[in-house]
């Protein structure tokens, strides 16, 4: 037994052999579920076929989420019930509430910069003889992660005073012109803005490898059809691309936004959160984790958790209707 | 045909879940971190060892107890080896995992009943916060002997919680350094203060001397990630301790005397005469503003390009400097005590660690006999790069100058020591409204302001 629960091989074994039983279990249930005849065949099946997948959305998802929500209006300890206390202190506080107003700005501004840099990148090398580069230089930022990305930006935001040689890429540059160099990433408000820009270097690529996608993938008989009727390159794009891309351009959309809501590696690789620049995700993280705060730490948790609903009730609809459009 | 493929599906599908499970070892999996040297009874520690010294903790038969912490790379490499002799004599592995977010994973570990068997705990106040939350269990009669035998009282109180005695202190760091340059003090003919006047006279000579746009007698840095600001805490600590005094600074640490009280405004104003004067600081760095985004590990190095002549920073700082410093008393760096308000009064300003258990199997208490005891401290020390304030250890045994410095000064019955008190503070406090008011002062907040904000965040 020591073998299996000590060691890496045996670990892993462990847990091939328990997958494979509870795959067993599932065929074995489905293939009885197929006997019953008449209408409780239908349910039985779609019981064997459904319910794992609910049972573990329910242990992972509702679960959480219902407790999540309780612990919000309870204190600190999570042991008695303070009614809205929590939620007043988050709309009150004011670093609480400067952490709304970044966040607001990080949904607005990553999403839209991120998608029309993608589209429009997207659009400019269609086609031309350095795609394949174009394409991988944008999409290479993807590759790497928040927080190193972070580490990478904060060398090139780095500042040095007035007198002193600089080692930050951009204040080097800025210097080397006969400017005073900037404190990028200590002056509010314009720092979160310095922030955001880190995102949407990465979520750019994103952004253009599927709007590129949607684009080649447009009928070449449209495009034909609209270049013989004579359209300008602007038409082109406002009547025959843009339309066609629709969906795609929802759901990168959505995406960013939803991946936006949730930013906290680089706030906290970048700054700390110093300097004004706290978001949701960090401050949820420091209160339940740091502070030991689960009420308020919750409180912001859903908080972040009603505000990204409307946003995938959004994305969900959307995907409803492109089924329709399409016949399926 | 079809069935075949559905069959490899269905194979690839499980060796994926599988790889997943695998990873997914949590606390119990801790080979991952710092392991490095814990391969016991091969090699050249093989051959004969005395196992008298451990015959106390008994024998076991290949158990394991794993151990969280903050420490890592060389310094996790370091701790592991103490385990060397004891392994190889009880039979109980040692497993050390150190990651930087400690301070929330430790939380985040007992909260998901995944816990290690004992953690390293940095700040006092997290461990009472882990003793109220019900997650760890009381030391053990031998850890309390051990304690009781090797510590201060003061030390042992603050692994003492509601008069139950948890954790035992493990090493120590002292605070109260002020690190310099001693060849280019010779140079210009500066002496090393011994008052707190006279550190400010040094600070002005040397402002006039050399004061320039990239020359200052000051250099200091606060940046450290999400924990952003705690160099600048050390500072308020090292001057609340000097000019409202030791009673005043336990009241300060526990609530009592308030945070925006005047005694506590006069102890920031004291510090700010330095860190927020444009002429004495930031030193080859930049204004005072700067300070805040300054990485706190190259906070000093200016003074080895001559930039910079004093860094204040507490007895760790010395794994900072490159290889081939010379760190010695006549060398290129060294560190002096932060002196008091007048050359009689001593005091210090410490920090240090302590070992929590998170159950009471034998193993683990044997494991954590043996951290808090002498022989652990002087085995510790004598590898080299910490001190201790176990009576038990010989500053001879310390593994540089600095170091036996700070022994000595760690020892001294007649010094005034006290914890770090952001770490003794609630960690809202501690670890979050003192390190941000901090960070919004040297940004250029004014005192009061940053105070009354601190105060208020009391839980």
């Amino acid at each position: 037994m020591d073998f299996f629960l000590y060691s890496k091989v045996g670990q892993m074994l462990l847990a091939v052999i328990a997958l494979l039983a509870v795959v067993a279990v599932l065929l074995g249930g489905a293939r009885l579920a197929d006997r019953y005849a008449g209408r409780s065949r239908t349910f039985w099946v779609g019981a064997a076929f459904a319910g794992p997948a609910f049972l573990l959305l329910g242990v992972g998802l509702v679960y959480p989420a219902i407790r999540t929500t309780v612990m919000s209006f309870m204190d600190r300890r999570s042991e008695e019930f303070v009614g809205l206390a929590n939620y007043q202190w988050v709309f009150s506080d004011p670093a609480s509430l400067q952490a709304f107003i970044n966040t607001f700005w990080w949904v607005i501004l990553v999403p839209l910069v991120s998608t029309a840099v993608g589209l429009v990148y997207a659009i400019l090398v269609d086609g031309s003889r350095f795609e394949k580069v174009a394409k991988s230089l944008l999409f290479m930022p993807m590759a790497i992660s928040f927080v190193g990305a972070g580490i990478i930006w904060k060398f090139v935001y780095e500042y040095r005073g007035a007198a002193q040689e600089q080692i930050g890429l951009l204040n080097a540059v800025i210097v080397g012109l006969g400017f005073e160099p900037v404190r990028f990433l200590q002056d509010s408000p314009l720092n979160t803005f310095f922030l955001i820009v880190v995102m949407i270097w990465i979520q750019a690529g994103f952004a253009m490898v599927l709007l590129s996608a949607a684009i080649k993938a447009i009928p070449g008989d449209i495009v034909e059809a609209a270049r013989l009727d004579g359209v300008n390159p602007w038409q082109m794009f406002s009547r025959i691309t843009l339309p066609s891309v629709r969906p795609t351009l929802v759901v990168v959309l959505t995406t960013i936004i939803i991946a936006t809501l949730k930013i906290f590696d680089i706030p906290r690789t970048m700054t700390g959160a110093r300097f004004d620049t706290q978001v949701l995700a960090n401050s949820m993280y420091d209160q339940s984790f740091t502070f030991g705060n689960n009420g308020i730490g919750s409180a912001l948790a859903v908080m972040i958790f009603v505000l990204v609903i409307p946003v995938v009730v959004f994305n969900v609809r959307q995907m409803i209707r492109n089924r329709e459009v399409r016949g399926a | 045909m079809l069935k075949h493929k559905r069959t490899r599906v269905l194979l690839a599908g499980t060796a994926g879940l599988a790889l997943v499970l695998g990873a997914c070892g949590g606390a119990d999996d801790l080979g991952g971190g710092g392991g490095g040297g814990s391969d016991t009874g091969t090699g050249a520690t093989g051959g004969e060892t005395d196992c008298s010294a451990f015959e106390e903790y008994g024998t076991f038969d290949g158990e394991t107890v794993t151990i969280f912490s903050s420490i890592r790379e060389v310094e996790a490499d370091q701790l592991q080896d103490t385990f060397e002799a004891f392994t190889e004599c009880t039979g109980i592995t040692v497993e050390h995992n150190g990651s930087g977010e400690f301070e929330q994973q430790v939380v985040v570990q007992a909260e998901g009943g995944n816990a290690p068997d004992l953690a390293i705990f940095p700040q006092p106040g997290l461990l009472q916060r882990m003793v109220a939350d019900g997650h760890l269990v009381p030391a053990s009669e031998a850890v309390e002997a051990n304690a009781d035998e090797g510590w201060s009282e003061d030390w042992k109180a603050y692994g003492t919680v509601d008069g139950e005695f948890y954790a035992a202190p493990l090493m120590s760091s002292v605070k109260s350094f002020v690190w310099y340059s001693p060849s280019a003090f010779e140079e210009n003919g500066y002496e090393v203060p011994e008052t707190w006047d006279e550190l400010m006279t040094l600070t002005e000579q040397i402002s006039t001397d050399h004061g320039s746009e990239t020359v200052k007698p000051w250099c200091q840095g606060i940046e450290s990630g999400g924990a952003t600001g705690w160099p600048a805490t050390d500072w308020i600590e090292d001057l609340v301790l000097r000019s409202a005094g030791a009673e005043a600074y336990d009241q300060w640490v526990t609530g009592e005397l308030a945070f925006n009280s005047p005694e506590i405004a006069e102890a920031v104003d004291m510090a700010g005469a330095i860190l927020k004067n444009d002429d004495y600081t930031n030193g080859g760095i930049g204004d005072s503003r700067s300070i805040a985004t300054t990485s706190f590990n190259d906070g000093g190095l200016p003074i080895l390009e001559g930039n910079c002549f004093m860094h204040r920073q507490a007895s760790f700082y010395e794994a900072q400097w490159p290889e081939g410093t010379d760190v010695s008393p006549d060398g290129d760096v060294f560190a002096f005590y932060l002196p008091g308000v007048t050359a009689d009064e001593a005091p210090l300003l410490v920090a240090g660690e302590f070992v929590g258990a998170f159950n009471d199997e034998e193993a683990t208490q044997a494991v954590q006999a043996f951290m808090s005891s002498g022989e652990w401290a002087n085995t510790r020390v004598e590898i080299g790069g910490v001190v201790s304030a176990n009576r038990a250890v010989d500053p001879e045994a310390a593994s540089s100058d600095v170091l036996r410095l700070a022994i000595e000064l760690l020892q001294d019955e007649n010094a005034v020591a006290r914890f770090d008190g952001s770490d003794l503070m609630p960690s809202e406090v501690g670890a979050g409204s003192f390190w941000t008011g901090m960070v919004e002062w040297i940004n250029g907040s004014d005192t009061q302001g940053v105070l009354d904000t601190i105060e208020q965040s009391w839980p």
